[in-house]
């Protein structure tokens, strides 16, 4: 465990290998949400809250329940489940803790249960901090990071989003590329500088 | 035997998730106001939006928190909305009743300009030249009222004009609001008497187009006893507020522009 690898997992999964822009996962709710700032970073702080905390429970049921009993091929279900029930029971713990801070999230919240960044998340860190079904040094804190830093790329690709949009609302567009067509369009060029990033090597 | 294990495992999993949820779930309950639901179901759950609210459950919490009447709901019938008070416990305070009619008579009667072979509704119709009706104030005869009425109360007759039911139609105003000619306006239930035209032009131009479009001949002006009748721009127009629906105009309209409806 060193903090050059902690440098190296922030850039890859904040620029390089942003989860949205470059491995295309989240879609949908980065197109559906990111007409205003507002909702949109709601939205962010929900899954990056999500992610870090998913990051950390599929990691333990990875590393004591399915690796000990040679079932890592049942990860995907495995994950699903503990992501689903975690965001339920989030949900519950916020609506009785803070109503204000529920109606923040609003329907966010479960919508990121089958946001499929935070599967891909889990299953990242599955694949990288596990070699040989074994878990590397400090795997634990990496995948946890790995999560906040998914987090924070998710946040980063809906904030220009939404920036952009906001301003695109007070242009005059052609009807025909109004709305979605015209975000899918943003989307993708935003999708293509980010790729610029991929000649970065550490 | 291998098969048991994953099997066990995920089933573990499942067993430990769902009754940690249940527990969650009775532990982090949240007490909502019973009556919510109540007035929730005694609404209609049309979810038509002609109240102003996000659908029945979001009219149901305005109406909770008083931030809506609960006549404000067009649809919801009179003894329910009177449940609704009952649970509230508040005076039900009703608002006039309207619905929803058709300023046009022309259909069939008037005569194309052009074949318009285009989109079959209204909307996309108006959008060249105005439609293809000699009178470009007047129903088009596609049936886009009637597509968005959610309650099934029009219907498009053989004159080519959609016909409103009064029985079914409860005001909620999206044909009003979808017609590119502007033709249907809501007026009180107890109105009985309507002006079946929209045209502005002059009176000559309107008896071209149409023989039974409103002329501004100001008949009906000197027949009423009321004063709820008059001719502005080339248009007869009844103020519902003096109307007595005593149907004098209707006698006086040569064009027999002016109706009583059923």
């Amino acid at each position: 465990m060193d903090a050059a690898q902690f440098l190296t997992i922030f850039i890859s999964a904040v620029f390089i290998y942003n989860v949205i822009l470059s491995r295309f996962l989240g879609l949908c709710s980065f197109i559906a949400i990111s007409k205003q700032t507002k909702p949109a970073l709601a939205m962010s702080l929900a899954v990056m809250f999500v992610t870090t905390m998913s990051s950390i429970i599929t990691w333990l049921i990875y590393r004591f329940l399915l690796i000990p009993f040679h079932l890592t091929y049942l990860r995907t279900i495995s994950f699903i489940l503990v992501i689903a029930t975690f965001v339920q029971f989030v949900e519950m713990v916020i609506r009785k803790i803070s109503p204000p801070m529920y109606r923040f999230f609003g329907i966010y919240l479960p919508l990121i249960t089958v946001n499929c960044a935070v599967l891909g998340v889990a299953v990242l860190n599955a694949d990288m901090f596990f070699v040989g079904n074994k878990a590397v040094q400090g795997s634990f804190y990496y995948s946890a990071f790995q999560g906040i830093c998914v987090g924070l790329g998710y946040t980063l690709a809906m904030l220009l989003m939404s920036g952009i949009r906001e301003r695109l609302e007070l242009c005059h567009v052609p009807k025909a590329v109004k709305d979605f067509p015209l975000g899918f369009i943003i989307a993708s060029i935003m999708s293509l500088s980010f790729l610029g990033f991929n000649g970065f090597r550490f | 035997m291998e098969i048991l294990i994953p099997v066990l495992t995920l089933g573990f999993l499942g067993v430990v998730f769902g009754v940690g949820l249940a527990i969650a779930s009775k532990r982090f309950a949240v007490q909502v106001d019973p009556r919510l639901d109540k007035v929730h179901g005694l609404l209609p759950g049309s979810n038509c939006g002609a109240c102003g609210g996000a659908g029945c459950f979001g009219f149901a919490e305005s109406i909770l928190s008083g931030k809506m009447k609960i006549d404000a709901c067009r649809v919801a019938s009179d003894q329910a909305k009177e449940k609704i008070a009952e649970v509230l416990g508040r005076q039900l305070i009703k608002g006039l009743k309207s619905v929803a009619l058709l300023h046009c008579n022309g259909g069939t009667k008037v005569k194309d300009r052009f074949l318009y072979q285009g989109i079959g509704d209204c909307v996309s119709a108006n959008l060249v030249l105005g439609g293809q009706k000699e009178c470009v104030w007047g129903c088009l005869g596609f049936d886009t009222c009637v597509q968005v009425c959610p309650f099934g109360a029009l219907t498009m007759s053989k004159e080519g004009l959609p016909i409103v039911d009064f029985h079914k139609c409860k005001a909620c105003n999206k044909c009003v609001q979808i017609c590119p000619k502007k033709l249907f306006s809501l007026v009180p239930l107890a109105g009985k008497v309507y002006v079946a035209c929209s045209s502005y032009d002059l009176g000559k131009d309107t008896r071209a187009a149409c023989s039974v479009g409103c002329i501004a001949c100001k008949l009906c002006e000197k027949a009423c006893k009321f004063d709820a009748i008059h001719v502005v721009d080339n248009l007869a127009v009844i103020d519902y507020n003096k109307c007595t629906s005593c149907g004098e105009c209707v006698q006086a309209c040569p064009m027999k522009t002016i109706r009583t409806r059923g």
